[in-house]
């Protein structure tokens, strides 16, 4: 009897989920649909702040003021952008607190790409670029997920994504159009930003585990090995017009396919970095643990006087009801 | 004359650029994202302001002179700031005491600078001034959030409180471009709000329950180029790229 009635309420949701109705926070929704949404947008979050801290590296180093300020504001979106996403997984019923302690206990996971080096101002280029144009891929199918608040936070996250990633073609395309030095630091950046940027649409379909569940779900819309073909196929051009070369000797446009081949992906590299061995991983969970147990009294203070300031006033509000009962 | 206005800008504008950047080392790294975001919003608007006053300064000064010759290829001793913006991001109450101090000043000096016979300065006032309220009411709160807050919240705060409290005499302590520019009208005569600042800074930190210090030892130095061991490394870090990598564009 009770199988039969969550059978039923479970075949409703598919049903509205495949007739393209938004899922909202009060809506009756399978557990696994609440838990694998958690996943998936607080690993969004995650990525967010974690991201801030590559390019956080270079705002005290950027070259010109209006550089300077340009990163500041990147930065900041990316902030804006994880704030979203919180909100949106706070209304799946689970705390801000709580979510962040996934982060900073390795149970939650974040973008690999977050765990490379920032080494030349050019990397600012080639994270906007690249790192912001691969996301993008991600992202624009999520702007229709089947989850409402999600989408809705997509929509707002994917307009500053294209902008930042012009902004970072314009900041590539200074340089490659600079000095001689400039030009070498553009390349170098692309040299060392390539084959992560690829690894950031997922490990290959051979070795996904969700996709079934997340297509059904509009989680996912196209397969890692699609998305990585689009990144490529969109972004050799612009290298060219950069008059940069793309680190891989196998790359070819393939008249047949109407794509370009590309060269095998290191997945060894992949999987090092994603269980916690790549060149900055220590470095930038350290940083996040570190902003949030130095915050702790801070946000302690910020509740302690909102508590006492909302004690004073409902005591005012007492004596007000006293002194109106005594006139 | 010329001269010394070129100096006077630059010793409001270099207040705003070694602010901005102490704050812009915080990005990422705040207390909780809303702060974060909180303390990038001012450091932006600083280095917005900074931008105008340099594009001015710059077509003053004529030749080769850019926003960014001015920020960036100075030594360090011809920055202007007071050195109580340049002090380190000890802690959050450090931050938002530094911040503090400076913002009730800000605030107090632009609606002055507004009334400038020098129409550019008094239209970048103008449009700074909204910002600034922001800063001195984020700020402001803060004190009283940390003063009246913990237990912990209140002893760091009344620590960085008595700590900065040496810098906050310079800015009514006027340079001889200042002397000038606030007798030619252009500029301010700060020491005609100090008693106006004293009294607001008390009217914050009473009610954040913080003891207003009563050390009588003041420092100073930084408007003539005198700073502290701080500026040397904020200076290498800014300047690093435009350094390394002359007579570029980026
Ligand atoms: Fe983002
Ligand atoms: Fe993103
Ligand atoms: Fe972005």
């Amino acid at each position: 009897m009770q199988d039969d009635k969550i059978k039923k309420l479970e075949e409703r949701f598919e049903a509205r989920i495949a007739a393209d109705e938004k899922i909202e926070p009060r809506d009756w929704m399978p557990e696994k649909y609440r838990k694998t949404h958690i996943r998936q947008m607080s690993q969004h979050a995650h990525s967010e702040i974690v991201g801030m801290l590559p390019e956080g590296n270079w705002i005290s180093r950027a070259p010109s003021l209006r550089r300077k300020v340009a990163l500041l504001a990147k930065v900041q979106d990316e902030a804006g952008h994880g704030l979203y996403l919180y909100s949106a997984c706070e209304t799946l019923g689970i705390s801000r607190e709580e979510l962040f302690e996934q982060l900073h206990t390795g149970k939650a996971k974040y973008s690999s790409i977050f765990n490379y080096p920032t080494l030349t101002w050019a990397d600012m280029g080639a994270i906007g670029w690249l790192v912001d144009g691969a996301a993008i891929i991600n992202q624009v199918p999520l702007c229709s997920t089947s989850y409402g608040p999600y989408a809705r936070a997509m929509v707002r996250v994917c307009k500053e994504e294209s902008f930042h990633q012009r902004q970072g073609f314009e900041i590539m395309m200074t340089l490659a159009n600079g000095s001689p030095e400039q030009k070498e630091m553009a390349q170098d950046a692309l040299n060392r930003w390539w084959w992560p940027s690829l690894m950031m649409l997922g490990p290959t379909d051979a070795e996904s585990v969700h996709t079934a569940q997340s297509m059904k779900w509009k989680l996912k819309r196209k397969t890692n090995d699609e998305l990585r073909q689009q990144f490529i196929d969109q972004t050799v051009p612009q290298a060219d017009l950069l008059g940069l070369t793309i680190p891989d000797p196998e790359l070819k446009w393939n008249e047949e396919r109407g794509h370009y081949d590309f060269g095998p992906i290191d997945w060894d590299e992949f999987w090092q970095v994603v269980k916690g061995h790549g060149p900055c991983n220590k470095e930038r969970l350290g940083a996040r643990v570190k902003a949030w147990e130095e915050g702790q009294w801070v946000r302690d203070a910020a509740v302690a006087y909102a508590e006492k300031q909302s004690n004073e006033r409902s005591l005012k509000r007492e004596e007000t009801v006293i002194q109106s009962k005594a006139s | 004359m010329k001269d010394q206005l070129y100096q006077y800008i630059l010793g409001i504008a270099d207040n705003s650029l070694i602010l901005g950047q102490r704050l812009g080392q915080l990005c990422g790294h705040g207390p909780s994202l809303e702060v974060d975001i909180a303390c990038t919003n001012i450091s932006l608007d600083l280095f917005g302001q900074v931008r105008s006053y340099y594009q001015y300064a710059a077509k003053l000064a004529g030749g080769d002179a850019s926003e960014d010759s001015i920020a960036f290829l100075r030594k360090e001793r011809e920055y202007r700031n007071v050195l109580l913006v340049e002090q380190p991001n000890t802690d959050f109450a450090y931050i938002i005491t530094r911040g503090f101090l400076f913002d009730v000043y800000h605030e107090l000096f632009l609606e002055r600078l507004m009334h400038s016979k020098d129409e550019t300065l008094a239209a970048i006032a103008a449009k700074s001034i909204k910002e600034v309220r922001y800063h001195r009411s984020f700020s402001s709160e803060w004190m009283k959030r940390m003063g009246a807050g913990t237990e912990e919240s209140h002893r760091r705060v009344q620590d960085a409180v008595d700590s900065l409290w040496r810098y906050t005499k310079e800015f009514f302590q006027p340079t001889e471009a200042e002397k000038a520019m606030a007798e030619a009208g252009i500029g301010v005569d700060t020491s005609s709000f100090k008693a106006t600042y004293d009294q607001h800074i008390a009217e914050v930190l009473q009610e954040a329950t913080i003891v207003v210090p009563t050390s009588p030892y003041f420092q100073r130095g930084g408007k003539e180029g005198v700073h502290t061991e701080h500026l040397g490394y904020l200076l290498s870090d800014m300047q690093y790229m435009q350094r390394t990598y002359p007579n570029m564009n980026w």
